[in-house]
């Protein structure tokens, strides 16, 4: 497969590579036939600095699956996250997440 | 001489579209010639390893072969192919023009090769296949094209952008040399269908062409160190393009 499959974001954080990190300036999903990963087509991610050298990159190969388990499991971080951030700040809570008192 | 011909590899510098130096990879056979001479062009994962084995590959079967990294600019040709490759997938690929002027530089330079003779044969796979393709129909400079598994020669308006303005198929008109196309019928781009559209429009136009469709393999079923490699398909593969390169550049 030779897809047109990518998602680019922008990126606010660091990555690390090798015993450095770097500054973030975007996030790339794509659907591609794997590079190292011993499977044939997986997600990729790479964390990256536009502004950097090339190798100023964090990269991951996932098959569908763990990318899918990966997805569910930010959806749920960033759901209590949201929540948390919520109850401290007092206001901008998701309503469905609001306890009742 | 040996069995085992000796091979010369070298890292040159050559003049890619608008005169921008790129860096190239050759390969020539042990000998005075002549040689018939093979441009490669590299996958969407980049100048990498495959192609650079590849391109010796050919110099051992006596061709002389250039691989020019068409992703230079990206990262210069000492960074780590893997993210260079990476930086121009974000920055959706590179534009079909660049590529068409980068490879008219391989092709001078093999040109300009004293030992050659005469002939010039085209080869990519992947986006390669696709950049192969596009450069037989644009350009009119060469002997012979190999087109493997190249993805979106089939596109649809909704996939036309700045950096990739015509679909590859509706060049098909100005083909300009024979061409040998090899697919695996297991593979999603292209698909079995998008091989018969492209098939279809080289026939409309009275094309030289011969197009060898594989059972039992997928995408990149050449790639020797990926779980989408098929041995038997990847030898009856090359020993068509062997067949084919002779025919059309006097390879031996």
């Amino acid at each position: 497969m030779c897809t047109s499959i990518i998602e680019i974001a922008h990126a606010e954080g660091m990555a690390k590579r090798g015993d450095e990190w770097f500054p973030l300036s975007h996030s790339v999903v794509a659907y591609d036939h794997a590079r190292h990963a011993n499977l044939g087509d997986v997600i990729t991610l790479d964390f990256y600095n536009t502004g950097l050298d090339a190798g100023a990159r964090a990269a991951v190969e996932l098959t569908l699956e763990s990318a899918k388990e990966l997805r569910a499991a930010l959806d749920r971080a960033i759901a209590a996250a949201d929540y948390e951030e919520a109850e401290v700040r007092g206001k901008g809570a998701v309503i469905s997440l609001v306890r009742a008192a | 001489m040996s069995f085992y011909r000796g091979v010369t590899c070298e890292n040159v510098t050559i003049k890619g579209d608008k005169g921008t130096p790129i860096t190239a990879y050759t390969a020539k056979p042990e000998g005075k010639g002549p040689f018939p001479g093979v441009v490669l062009i590299h996958h969407l994962p980049g100048w990498s390893e495959l192609y650079i084995e590849t391109t010796r590959r050919f110099a051992h079967h006596g061709y002389m072969a250039i691989c020019a990294n068409l992703y230079h600019r990206e990262g210069g040709s000492e960074a780590n192919p893997d993210d260079v490759a990476a930086k121009v997938r974000a920055e959706g690929g590179i534009a079909d023009a660049q590529m068409v002027g980068d490879t008219a530089g391989a092709v001078a330079w093999m040109r300009a090769q004293p030992e050659l003779n005469g002939k010039v044969g085209l080869i990519g796979s992947c986006s390669g296949g696709r950049h192969a393709f596009i450069y037989a129909c644009q350009r009119k400079d060469i002997d012979a094209v190999v087109e493997q598994w190249g993805g979106r020669v089939v596109m649809g308006k909704e996939e036309l952008n700045d950096k990739t303005p015509t679909a590859p198929i509706d060049m098909t008109s100005g083909l300009s040399c024979p061409l040998l196309g090899l697919f695996g019928n297991d593979d999603r781009a292209p698909s079995p269908e998008q091989v018969n559209q492209h098939e279809a429009e080289l026939k409309k136009h009275g094309k030289n062409y011969e197009f060898h469709r594989y059972d039992g393999a997928g995408h990149g079923f050449f790639y020797w160190h990926r779980p989408l490699y098929r041995p038997e398909q990847c030898m009856d593969g090359w020993e068509k393009i062997w067949a084919f390169y002779g025919k059309h550049l006097g390879g031996k």
